[in-house]
């Protein structure tokens, strides 16, 4: 399978990032839910266009996974910069992460939808 | 409402209630129809995300310093169950190695839904063996029915595959929205009742 259409070459990620490998909370999963925090604040003028486009991208709620789609950026790298967005205010987790097994309340409801679909 | 979106692709949101998510892994090796499942029970068009990988190159001539860089693609979808749960279903080879490029994406998953090609089923041991040592997830089989399939019956493939008791293991045309979603609604069912029955727990 060739994949040629892949844009980001490591270097280029570890720029992108600040020279960051890990974002600063590690309770981002690929399912997390993110949505922009909605209060007139702009980003300040030096922030990049990724994190502009990430922002406008996520006026509605996304998983973390969806988000590094929609910016054809890897999930590591979108983690990185998500965390700075939620620690600067402007982006918010909306999903508590689920430890080992999600819950017999959760699954139930899963279990419920499924089948009414 | 309906304004121009700068980005790439439109982004397909999530409905304002919804603010809970879940995961499932739909496991298998190449070409056993991991993206029709997904494609199936998605209700939004196929997304594709990936993570790149650098293999230093060993024992080569020393004066090609050469590292490659091949990109690992993961295919997934979403479903919204209920009014307030996002239920996602990302598709990954059965090699752990791969699992360990999304950082997460095993922890906290309901199950991971395996699916098999009875052409060839050898390639379906490695996936169950890896999910079965680095794993505590709950684990239901699916045979998917290709129009040239052999067909088996479910009890010859569990034996075959040597499934421990209780695993569910179900069959049929996974291209089929009513069929896909059979498959998941019989994991979940199976990840509650061990859930229930306490043997899932720490």
């Amino acid at each position: 399978m060739h994949t040629d259409g892949y844009r980001d070459h490591p270097v280029r990620s570890y720029v992108l990032t600040g020279g960051r490998a890990h974002p600063t909370r590690n309770t981002l999963r690929p399912e997390t839910l993110l949505r922009a925090v909605d209060d007139g604040r702009e980003l300040p003028g030096t922030a990049g266009r990724h994190e502009q486009a990430l922002l406008r991208t996520c006026r509605g709620t996304l998983a973390l996974a969806e988000l590094a789609a929609y910016l054809h950026l890897p999930v590591s790298l979108v983690a990185v910069m998500v965390s700075d967005l939620v620690d600067g205010g402007y982006l918010a987790v909306l999903s508590t992460p689920v430890h080992d097994l999600p819950d017999t309340d959760l699954l139930e409801e899963v279990l419920d939808g499924l089948r009414g679909l | 409402m309906g304004s121009a979106d700068s980005e790439p692709r439109t982004a397909h949101h999530l409905a304002p209630t919804v603010a809970r998510s879940v995961k499932v892994l739909v496991v298998g090796a190449f070409g056993v129809g991991k993206t029709t499942l997904i494609r199936a029970v998605s209700e939004i068009p196929m997304l594709s995300t990936e993570e790149s990988i650098t293999t230093a190159s060993v024992g080569v001539d020393p004066r090609r310093d050469e590292k490659r860089t091949t990109t690992v693609a993961m295919d997934f979808g979403r479903v919204t169950v209920g009014s307030d749960t996002a239920l996602y279903l990302f598709g990954t080879p059965g090699q752990r190695r791969f699992w360990d490029l999304w950082s997460g994406l095993a922890d906290g998953a309901v199950g991971a839904l395996v699916m098999v090609d009875t052409r060839d089923l050898a390639q379906s041991f490695e996936v169950l063996d890896q999910l079965e040592e680095h794993t505590r997830l709950p684990v239901a089989v699916v045979v998917n029915e290709f129009p040239d399939s052999p067909r088996h019956g479910l009890d010859e493939v569990r034996a075959a595959l040597d499934l421990p008791e209780g695993t569910p293991v179900v069959s049929g045309d996974v291209r089929g929205r009513p069929q896909a979603v059979e498959a998941l609604t019989t994991l979940v069912a199976h990840a509650l009742d061990l859930r229930r029955a306490g043997n899932a727990a720490a």
